[in-house]
Formats: structure tokens, C-alpha cells, sequence
């Protein structure tokens, strides 16, 4: 079965990743186009990019963004690694462990009613906290798969000698359990901190009036067509998504969780 | 009785290891229940009462807001978001299953690399990849511009803000989704399995009709829920590739929650993405279970 890929069957893999990337790559091209038409060419130029940094509602967003990517990827980070190895140590039943990845999974517009529920319910005011808790719950279920992964790889026995020489449970957590799992950590924050970065949906329900993050700025932007400065903005976007996941990527095979879901 | 097992593997005491699950389960079980299923609870209960003025809900206990989704307009939202999202389902599983064969069948190095470049998209901003179809598919946009050189057209054609713009947007977006299982499956199968057919001399075709085909059918339906549960609640490709001409689930949800703010209504409509999904979950599982668990 394994025999060489038939001819067909390469012509439409070509086909499928043209379809993935190509209007990516026509976006990226367009933004080094000087004329910002997406029909005429005017010659390259990086002046939009250079536009971008006088842009006040995008570097308004940037700034909100990056406040709630990185308490977001903390926050998660330290919740969701916690929670694989407890998964992993102590649960035995197949529901509770698909609960635990089930924010993940569930539609965005879910989570984000449900939320906008609970802190109006909790007279709790809209703002940058409110999504960046609201992006930690997802982004926990996302550290704990990968994590999980990279734990059924870690040898078990050299935590057992630890604790055989005496060694107390916090000691051989940090001197032997953490150092194992450090690169799925490392990627599990590198996806936590690129998924916060985009989220749009959840942050369009929990978040307030006065602080919209950087995918809230694209979003009433392109509803209203095509900008060239936009376009830059985007590429930037996409090319920090694309090194952090590969970095991810390379220190954890994180596709690895996603084929066992 | 549970922590017999880690007595076990551990070794340890029990109370210790009660100690431990509490560090360990406790701060991510309490913000699970905190902002999962709290949210989820409330979603379902705000469901069953009365609006109030400026969103929110109040008592009496009512059944208003579940009985308006039976009114034509609403009956006929949820059913162009279901054929919408199938639409968008059975393309990708058209385009998805060929690709993960392809995939499974490279050289061992180079499928890595293959299923890399197919998740890739998907941990890209949504929105950005929206764009890039506007930027496509708008009536001054690359494509028309192309048909105008070759004098296809001289009008230009209206490739988005319709139905089919929407089915593709959605596509795009999950695409990946439906890839990855397919792929696990067809990687899992046995070899042996296809080489004693041949050896009893199947042709390629009845091979893949007894083996490869029933063999990934979890995959496929795995994936087939990963593009339709998201497509079915999404109301961004509705806005952005279709106008906003056509109401789905996902728009009538985000109007009654922020713009109309009736709470109750919004919640019922949520409410359909749930009990939806939970349907398909649990046919699923009766169905793994039936088969045997081949995902």
C-alpha cells in the first residue's frame, strides 16, 4: 500500500497547497506593491510598512494585544503543564480527560456567549482581563494536549529513582519532571501566544469598548474592503504565526497532538 | 480506588498523592469550572427566561425564546446554515481524503514536512485569511482583473458576497482539519492488510473499496465534525465573503447578543449549536464503539 504516490494523487496534493497558500502569498505580495491597488503594479516598495508605525489605532491594538497574548501565554502555560501531568498521573477516566481539552474544541461563538454571561452576571467590567482570562481557558486546553504528548515520551523511572533517594515530590517535579518536559512547554507557549495573538471571536464578545485588540482594528478595517496598509499588517501577522509555530514545531512534533485527537 | 493505579506506578502514599492532585488538578479544575462550565450552564439557562431591557434576562421561567426558533425565518436560518456548513463539509472532504492518501503515500521524511504545510494556515490569523479571498474575489479584485485581460468579461463577475463565497471561505478555513484525522487513519492502516488482498488478487480499486475505505470511515467522520461544527457557528465568512447577505447561526447569535440584545433569544440560538454538536459527538462514539476504536 505504501507504493509510490500515483501521479494523480500528486497533481492534486500541488493543487490543494496551491489553494492553501497561493491567496496568502498574493496578500504578502500585494503589500510590497507601491501603488496599494491590488490590480496595478507600481514597483516595490516598503512604504506601507513603514505607514503601519503611524497608524494610532494599530499600535493602540499591537499594544493591547501583546498585554493579553502574554498574560494569556503565563497564565496558560503554567495552568495547562499543572494539568497534563495531573491528567496524566491521576485520571484514568476517558470523559473527565475530554473535558479537560473540550474548550479547545468547542466552537468559539460558544465560549464567547457563554462568557459574556458569566462576567455580566459577575458585574465583572469588560476589558483586557476579561479576554485575556477568557483566552486562557482556551489556550490552557492547547498547552495541556501538547504537553500530554511530550509526557508520554518522558521516561517515568527516572522520576521513581528520585523519589526512591529520597527526594520530595515539589524536588523531583522541578529538578526531573519539568526539565523533561521543557520543549513541549516551550512549544505549547510558542501556540498559547499565537493563538491569543489572533483570536478575534471571544475577544469581540468579553472585551470593552475602549480597548480593542490588534484582530479587532483588522476586523473593522476589512469590512470595509481592501487597504494597503492593511496588507502589510497582515504579512507582519502571518510571518509571526508561521516562525512561531514552526519553532513549536521543531521542539515538539505538537502535530503529533492534533493527529491523536 | 482510582489511586490504586498510581499506587502502583508510584509508589507512593496515599495521602501524598491526594496532596499532589490537588496542586496539581485543583487551580486548572476550578478555572475549567469557573469559565467553562459555568459559561456552558448559563447559556442553557438564560435560554429558559425572559429578556430584559437592555439585554441580561429576568425571571419568569419561559419557553418564548426556544419556541421563536420554530418561526419560519428562524427555522430557515438554521437549515441555509446547515447546508451551508454539509456544503462546506463535503467539499473538504473531497479534496481532503485524496490529499491525505497522497500524504500517507510520500516518502517517510517528506510527510512531516506535508503535514506541517497543511496545519500552517490553519494557526494563521482567521481574519487575515478571509482577506486574502477579498482581496481575490471583489469585483476590482486579482481575478477579475485577470478575466477583464482575457477578455473573458467586461463587467465584472460577482465571486463573493454569495452563498458560494461562503463555502469556500469556509473550506479554506478548515480544510486542515479535515486532512489531519484522515491522514492518522490511512497512516494506521495495516500494510499487511492491502499486500495479502493483492496477493489474493484484488485490484487497486477493490482494495480501496474493502479496506482503505471502511478503515478510515472514522477518520473521516472525525474530520467531517472538525468543518462542520465550526462552520456551522461562524459568523465572520458570513460577513466577510457573503455580504452579510445570508443569516446563519453564527450572525443571528452575534445580532441577538449584541446588537438586538435580546439574551434569551441569543442563548436559544446558541443552544442549537450545542445540542447539535452533541448529537454528532455521541453518534460518534456509538459509532467507535460499534467498530471498534480505529481513531
Amino acid at each position: 500500500m505504501r507504493g509510490p504516490v500515483g501521479a494523480w494523487g500528486r497533481v492534486h496534493l500541488a493543487l490543494t497547497y496551491a489553494f492553501l497558500y497561493l491567496p496568502i502569498l498574493v496578500l504578502v505580495g500585494l503589500s510590497f506593491n507601491r501603488s496599494g491597488l491590488a490590480t496595478t503594479w507600481g514597483g516595490f516598495s516598503t512604504k506601507w510598512y513603514g505607514e503601519l508605525r503611524h497608524n494610532a489605532d494599530i499600535r493602540e491594538g499591537l499594544r493591547n494585544t501583546l498585554i493579553v497574548a502574554v498574560g494569556t501565554t503565563v497564565l496558560a502555560t503554567i495552568l495547562g503543564t499543572l494539568l497534563a501531568v495531573g491528567i496524566q498521573r491521576h485520571v484514568r477516566n476517558p470523559v473527565i480527560e475530554a473535558v479537560f481539552v473540550a474548550p479547545a474544541v468547542m466552537p468559539d461563538i460558544v465560549l464567547a456567549v457563554g462568557l459574556l454571561l458569566l462576567y455580566t452576571l459577575v458585574d465583572f467590567t469588560l476589558g483586557l482581563t476579561s479576554v485575556l482570562l477568557s483566552h486562557t481557558l482556551f489556550c490552557m486546553a492547547f498547552v495541556t494536549a501538547v504537553v500530554r504528548t511530550r509526557l508520554q515520551h518522558v521516561d517515568s523511572s527516572l522520576e521513581e529513582a528520585a523519589r526512591d533517594l529520597g527526594d520530595t515530590a515539589v524536588g523531583v517535579f522541578v529538578r526531573i519532571t519539568l526539565p523533561g518536559l521543557a520543549p513541549g512547554i516551550v512549544a505549547a507557549a510558542l501556540l498559547s501566544f499565537t493563538l491569543s495573538l489572533d483570536e478575534f471571536v471571544i475577544a469581540f464578545f468579553t472585551n470593552g469598548p475602549t480597548t480593542p485588540t490588534l484582530p479587532q482594528v483588522i476586523y473593522s478595517n476589512v469590512r470595509f474592503g481592501v487597504k494597503p496598509d492593511i496588507n502589510a499588517l497582515a504579512s507582519v501577522l502571518l510571518l509571526v504565526s508561521t516562525v512561531a509555530v514552526l519553532t513549536a514545531q521543531r521542539f515538539a512534533r505538537f502535530t503529533d497532538t492534533i493527529e491523536r485527537q | 480506588m482510582k489511586s490504586s493505579h498510581g499506587h502502583s506506578r508510584g509508589g507512593r502514599t496515599r495521602r501524598a498523592n491526594l496532596g499532589e492532585r490537588l496542586v496539581l488538578l485543583g487551580p486548572g479544575g476550578l478555572y475549567l469550572a469557573a469559565f467553562f462550565v459555568v459559561p456552558l450552564v448559563l447559556v442553557v439557562g438564560y435560554a429558559f427566561l425572559t429578556p430584559s431591557r437592555f439585554g441580561g434576562a429576568t425571571a419568569p421561567v419561559s419557553f418564548d425564546s426556544i419556541s421563536r426558533l420554530a418561526e419560519p425565518v428562524y427555522r430557515r436560518v438554521i437549515a441555509t446554515s446547515v447546508v451551508l456548513a454539509l456544503a462546506a463539509t463535503v467539499f473538504a472532504l473531497l479534496i481532503g481524503y485524496p490529499a491525505a492518501l497522497a500524504i500517507a503515500r510520500l516518502p517517510r521524511r517528506w510527510r512531516t514536512i506535508a503535514l506541517v504545510a497543511v496545519v500552517l494556515p490553519f494557526w494563521t490569523n482567521f481574519l487575515i485569511r478571509m482577506y486574502a479571498w477579498i482581496v481575490l474575489l471583489n469585483n476590482e479584485g486579482l481575478i477579475n482583473r485577470i478575466l477583464r485581460g482575457l477578455s473573458v468579461t467586461d463587467e465584472p463577475i460577482a465571486l463573493m458576497n454569495n452563498r458560494p463565497a461562503i463555502v469556500l471561505g469556509l473550506v479554506y478555513a478548515y480544510l486542515p482539519l479535515m486532512i489531519l484525522p484522515l491522514y492518522s487513519a490511512i497512516e494506521r492502516l495495516d500494510p499487511q492488510l492491502g499486500e495479502a488482498a493483492t496477493n489474493l488478487g484484488a485490484s487497486a480499486v477493490t482494495r480501496f473499496r474493502t479496506i482503505t475505505l471502511p478503515l478510515t470511515t472514522q477518520g473521516a467522520l472525525t474530520g467531517a465534525l472538525f468543518v462542520f461544527v465550526p462552520s456551522l457557528a461562524n459568523f465572520i465568512v458570513p460577513e466577510l465573503l457573503g455580504g452579510g447577505k445570508t443569516a446563519t447561526i453564527g450572525t443571528l447569535a452575534r445580532d441577538q447578543y449584541l446588537e438586538t440584545r435580546n439574551w434569551p433569544f441569543g442563548s436559544s440560538v446558541t443552544l442549537v449549536v450545542l445540542v447539535i454538536v452533541g448529537l454528532i459527538v455521541a453518534a460518534q462514539s456509538r459509532f467507535a464503539r460499534r467498530y471498534g476504536a480505529n481513531a
